[in-house]
């Protein structure tokens, strides 16, 4: 038998380091180019000029420090609700209930932030985001915890656990923690103390670093520790991740804790960097744009924060474009929905741009089987 | 060139990155003959008949159909030149009828509504026409296993097929199903259907075909009849070198009780009770074979014994001390080494590399992780050292699992039960739809467990495996272990008999 022999089924693919890199990024790229151009032809057929269009979007977003500035503002956030998708992604949990548990995190760390007075900021901020990630970890884990034990599908239970977070934090700031000042007939909390404010320092969010930070971290623990090794087994083949003696249930459950934290994080941040209270019109959306986000991210707790700042970037031109080239703000949320839309049915993309298609470990499942654990 | 072709393909090449497939593959088939396609897995058999039934369109070469050329670019083509294909894994709907599956994208309509009358009709005269007894009333999930594979002969012949691809068709049938499959295939050449036979089982070739092509590493070796040959020629051709198909062992030195099952009962998922009040022991240095058709109870018993099933009932003792249910951990720790049934759900996580999934079981601990933190050096020196010991061919450990063939994936299995101490070894189909080498280094490897001292279950449904590994066999039928016997005290027709229990008078051998 020769031993030096090479199995004929392994294709040689020695893959360099850039080569890696652009089979990560090069799907998401041509999803965004696609999008830009359809957008533009949206932009023509409605008489507008596309071009100066798109100029006056980065403008805004990239055209000064004030710009940029707005820009890492809109995509912090972002940064969270990416990552809460991404990660839960990795252990083959599609969590559509970013959402719910940002609102639960805005809430609570306004709570916080408002209702103690008299802490240091060195306390009073902390405190209060881990309020957050706390109360979104709980609302997080209702949904791990109904796929394990019932064998609920964590995509209808995190979308009904969706509406309901909407619905009690409105009741919340619509009721109980009313800002009850003169004058204020808004549905929303009173506005927090400044000790739970945080700041930017030239024009860069302090949020913003903490997400970078987040990122970093969860992508250590995905690819360095034995947990983030659990994590990804059972997503990839839960069959084998119970032979391998991993527990499975407990695996799930932590995942959607740690998913939720991220998201309740993400609103407590905007609620403390930018909002400076709980209103609930101001959250609606972040979750949701997670999901595009991590998407655009390969599902990689290092991509969402070039793809939440792309998303950011265009949230923070949009003003701009509107201002110079007339075109109205909504522009924006359909070339991010077309977007998501190539990004998802990547086979179109592949087509377009003759791409071939990725390794296993690259590909993205977006639904499994109902009722599968 | 008096004979005429049912099919000729000459010069077929097809390349897949990396891999040349099917390199100038040249195959005749005669009118009315069983053709077998014998070769090693990724020899090329699978590339070169989906080929031929136009589901890869190959970078070169001509297609003779009925000595006139043909162009077979899609399915649709190839059932329109009379070809069928019997795929290895039925393609079925469990809950239609047997008519109702057979119609399936050719439906017989009136107007718009399905005509099923007529549909089983047609389907009643053709099974008598080829002698293929069916019931076109009956729900496919109700049939045994071997009528399921007639109706998808039926389906084929009911598309019009003169041309019959049967894609290993023998792995999950009984002996006595085996030989029906034969008589039907026999029966049908008479007919004027000519078959083309893909095996890797070297008796059944000999058994039942006219001339037998032989491909290796996507070249045709050469062309023969079972006359000119035997078993060892032809494994010879199939892997280009003499290969022991027996394995040598001496005498079995049983030891000690390891494991001690009491009356144990398992549900599966749909709360049947397909293991009942079963008991055995193994010992030390022995192998115990479980024979028994697939569906018997045999992969719930090897779940609950290595902890991926609740137990019901009964008790499981390892080494004289009860064993924690439903914890695999725990169990690999006690010396437990399970090589489970279905290596790509269970055995392996395919987008993992080689490295990562030689340390499946024990990546939590030293040298492999220190803290909660990954030790990456320890896990690559160790796969280093498994590639090169268990013989995994690959050009590095990084290679993810899925890129390697099925020898090569069960061989990292293998390499990774067998290099921790192991008490006892439960090795549930180890060597299915293996090629003969790796079945020849598996075997070997299962032996040296036994003759160090572990003790071994092992459960097949290859009687031949059994017969030659166990040092005693325990026959399964409906759940229950209906016989224990030495191995040298049975015939295979015998076990035969046993594995298909009381069920042989249900299916009635009407074929003829």
């Amino acid at each position: 038998m020769s031993t030096g022999s090479v199995d004929p089924a392994v294709s040689k693919r020695s893959k360099g380091f850039l080569i890696k890199i652009w089979h990560a990024i090069n799907i998401p790229l041509a999803a965004v180019v696609l999008a830009l151009l359809i957008g533009a032809i949206i932009l023509l057929v409605s008489g507008a000029n596309p071009i100066q269009a798109y100029v006056a979007l980065f403008r805004g977003a990239f055209g000064s420090m004030t710009a940029l500035g707005r820009t890492l503002e809109k995509a912090t956030p972002l940064v969270f609700s990416g990552l809460a998708v991404a990660f839960a992604f990795k252990a083959g949990l599609f969590n559509i209930g970013a959402q719910g548990q940002l609102l639960f995190g805005a809430m609570i760390a306004a709570a916080i932030g408002f209702g103690i007075d008299g802490l240091p900021s060195i306390i009073h901020v902390p405190l209060a985001l881990l309020g957050g990630a706390l109360a979104g970890a709980l609302y997080g884990a209702i949904p791990g915890a109904l796929k394990v034990y019932t064998g609920a599908h964590e995509v209808i239970t995190t979308i009904m656990l969706n509406y309901i977070a909407i619905n009690i934090t409105d009741y919340l700031a619509s009721g109980p923690l009313k800002d009850t000042s003169s004058g204020n007939v808004l549905a929303r909390t009173p506005e927090i103390m400044a000790s739970a404010k945080i700041p930017s320092i030239a024009n860069i969010p302090l949020g913003f670093v903490l997400a970078i930070l987040m990122s970093i971290l969860i992508w250590w623990i995905l690819s360095r520790t034995t947990l983030g090794f659990d994590i990804r087994t059972v997503g990839l083949n839960p069959n084998a991740a119970r032979y391998a003696g991993i527990k499975v249930a407990f695996t799930i459950i932590l995942t959607m804790v740690l998913s939720g934290a991220l998201a309740g994080m993400g609103g407590a941040v905007e609620t403390q960097g930018v909002v400076g209270r709980f209103q609930p019109g101001f959250n609606i959306g972040l979750g949701f744009d997670g999901i595009t986000i991590a998407l655009l991210g390969k599902t990689s707790p290092l991509g969402v924060i070039p793809a939440a700042i792309l998303i950011g970037a265009m949230k923070a031109g949009a003003s701009q474009m509107q201002f110079d080239a007339g075109v109205a703000k909504e522009i924006v949320d359909v070339i991010q929905a077309l977007m998501l839309f190539f990004v998802a049915a990547d086979v179109i993309v592949r087509k377009v741009f003759r791409i071939r298609a990725a390794g296993e470990e690259e590909k993205i499942t977006l639904s499994t089987g109902w009722g599968q654990q | 060139m008096s004979e005429t072709l049912a099919l000729e393909v000459r010069n077929i090449t097809k390349r897949f990155p990396g891999v040349l497939a099917n390199d100038r593959v040249n195959f005749a088939l005669k009118k009315g003959e069983i053709h077998a396609l014998l070769g090693e897995n990724g020899a090329g058999k699978s590339t070169l008949m989906n080929v031929i039934y136009g589901l890869y369109s190959p970078d070169e070469g001509e297609f003779f159909v009925d000595g006139q050329p043909a162009e077979i670019h899609n399915p649709h083509d190839a059932i329109s030149a009379g070809i069928g294909m019997v795929h290895q894994h039925f393609m079925l709907v469990p809950v239609f009828s047997v008519a109702e599956n057979i119609i399936l994208g050719s439906e017989v309509t009136r107007a718009t509504k399905l005509d099923l009358r007529t549909a089983r009709r047609e389907i009643r005269e053709l099974s008598q026409q080829y002698g293929l007894d069916v019931d076109p009333r009956a729900i496919v999930e109700e049939l045994p296993v071997g009528i399921q594979q007639r109706v998808e002969i039926v389906k084929a012949l009911y598309r019009k097929a003169k041309i019959l691809v049967l894609d290993e068709p023998t792995a999950v049938l009984t002996p006595q199903e085996v030989e029906g499959l034969f008589r039907v295939m026999r029966q049908l050449t008479e007919r004027g259907v000519s078959i083309i036979f893909i095996t890797h089982k070297l008796k059944e070739v000999l058994a039942v075909s006219d001339s037998i092509t032989v491909m290796r590493r996507g070249q045709v070796v050469g062309t023969t009849t079972p006359a000119e040959t035997d078993e060892n020629g032809l494994a010879e051709m199939m892997v280009g070198r003499e290969v022991l198909l027996e394995v040598e062992k001496g005498p079995a030195q049983p030891k000690e009780i390891v494991l001690e099952v009491k009356d144990l009962s398992v549900y599966d998922e749909r709360q049947v009770e397909v293991v009942r009040q079963v008991s055995f022991d193994v010992r030390a240095g022995e192998i115990l074979g479980i024979a028994g058709v697939q569906g018997n109870g045999q992969t719930e018993l090897a779940e609950a014994l290595t902890g991926l099933r609740a137990v019901l009932s009964g008790t499981i003792h390892l080494n004289g001390v009860v064993v924690p249910f439903e914890n695999p951990r725990a169990l690999t720790e006690a010396g437990v080494s399970h090589i489970p049934e279905d290596r790509q759900k269970h055995g392996l996580v395919l987008p993992y590399s080689i490295a990562d999934n030689l340390v499946l079981s024990s990546y939590y601990k030293k040298p492999y992780a220190q803290n909660g933190r990954r030790n990456f050096q320890a896990v690559l020196g160790n796969s280093v050292e498994l590639v090169e010991q268990f013989d995994v061919r690959t050009p590095g450990p990084q290679v993810p699992a899925g890129n390697l063939s099925g020898g090569n994936q069960q061989k990292v299995i293998v390499a990774r039960e067998l290099s921790r101490p192991v008490k006892l070894l439960i090795a549930n189909q180890p060597t299915r739809g293996l090629d003969v080498g790796s079945i020849e280094y598996i075997h070997k490897q299962i032996i040296k467990e036994r003759d160090a001292g572990a003790a071994v279950l092992l459960i097949s449904a290859e009687l031949d495996e059994i017969k030659s590994l166990a040092d005693r066999i325990a026959v399964m039928f409906h759940g229950e272990i209906v016989a224990v016997v030495p191995v040298d005290a049975v015939s295979k027709s015998d076990l035969g008999l046993l594995m298909a229990g009381s069920e042989l008078k249900k299916e009635p051998e009407s074929v003829g």
